[in-house]
């Protein structure tokens, strides 16, 4: 492996890029792909695949033996209210291993103490989000109900088409956020792939059973997930 | 992002280091299982010219055979293709006791 191949690999991963390593098996000539690079014929077709699948695996094209090792960026949850709700999602999801961020930009909600050991942000989130913009491999959890916190959030999770986009709120709460979104330019396509009311249908009552709903709905969208198209 | 135990013991990261460092180092990968395997394909296990190694590439049972494998393809620099399994013969001595099939792959970095 070419030095130069291994530091752009890890480049791509750190900055939550979707890259393959491809080894050609025969002869050991290696190359880094990343996504949305052209890679023409039966190999681009088997690239293509692993982006969509994120399996590694060996591939034959073109009367050579490939091994391509897919890097995806490692799921996220970015979670919009410091709330009850977060403080429960916020411990679940680190067992459950995900990276997650809690952003509120009310500094009575967002402190130091009902979120110990979190990575917690008090400020707006359009603010927040411009250092670390979400990607396809981000859920996106809104539970403040507050439409100046939660929509610019909300807008850019669809646009930047996470893999999970969450909001709370009744079903009137959600009939108007729907009227802003699409005010804000989305279809109504996009719209619907908001999770509202937010979580599995479990019948979760107390702050903390809402939590598993949440991070189950979000574990469910990650693993069952459509092979997506091309990611933007 | 809070940097987490995976980044500190994130292989590939540890392969720059290490070459960074003006270290020998090859990198070994999982590339194809058959049955029950204890790492998934893609997994690492990078090493250097002194033996030391992070990350696996299955559940400890055949690192050591990897290890002195590498040893060669760091002199050499030729990549190597590395199968271990109960069918092998030398299974009672490195072999898989989940009963899985495992190809790895060792390559020199530089």
């Amino acid at each position: 492996m070419d030095p130069y191949l291994l530091r752009k690999l890890n480049r791509e991963r750190a900055a939550r890029r979707a890259v393959i390593h491809l080894t050609d098996l025969g002869d050991g000539r290696d190359r880094v792909i990343c996504e949305g690079d052209p890679v023409a014929g039966p190999l681009g077709e088997a690239v293509a695949a692993a982006f969509r699948s994120g399996k590694s695996g060996i591939a034959e094209a073109d009367g050579r033996t490939f091994f391509l090792n897919v890097h995806l960026p490692p799921a996220r949850i970015v979670v919009i209210g410091a709330v009850h709700i977060s403080q429960a999602l916020a411990q679940m999801a680190k067992i459950a291993g995900f990276d997650i961020a809690v952003i509120d930009p009310r500094t009575a909600f967002a402190t130091e103490e009902r979120f110990a050991g979190i990575d917690l942000v008090a400020d707006w989130p359009e603010d927040v989000l411009k250092g670390r913009p979400l990607d396809a491999y981000t859920a996106l959890v809104a539970v403040t109900h507050d439409p100046k916190i939660d929509d610019v959030p909300l807008s850019q999770a669809l646009s930047a088409d996470c893999f999970y986009i969450g909001a709370l709120g009744s079903r009137k709460t959600h009939a108007r956020r729907v009227e802003r979104l699409t005010a804000l330019g989305h279809t109504e396509a996009e719209i619907g792939r908001i999770s509202a009311p937010i979580g599995l249908d479990i019948g979760a009552a107390s702050p903390a059973e809402i939590a598993v709903a949440i991070l189950g709905d979000i574990i469910q969208h990650l693993r069952r997930r459509a092979l997506r198209g091309t990611a933007a | 992002m809070n940097e987490t135990a995976d980044d500190v013991l994130d292989p590939l990261a540890i392969a720059e280091r290490w070459m960074d460092d003006g270290r020998m180092v090859a990198l070994a990968t999982v590339v194809e299982t058959w049955g029950s395997a204890p790492r998934p394909v893609g997994s690492h296990l990078v090493i250097d010219g002194e033996g030391n190694f992070h990350g696996s590439v299955s559940g400890g049972c055949v690192e050591g055979a990897v290890i002195s494998e590498a040893m060669d393809v760091i002199s050499d620099g030729e990549p190597r293709m590395l199968e271990f399994g109960v069918a092998d013969e030398t299974a009672w001595r490195v072999g898989l006791s989940c009963g899985g099939r495992i190809r790895v792959y060792v390559e020199r970095v530089g």
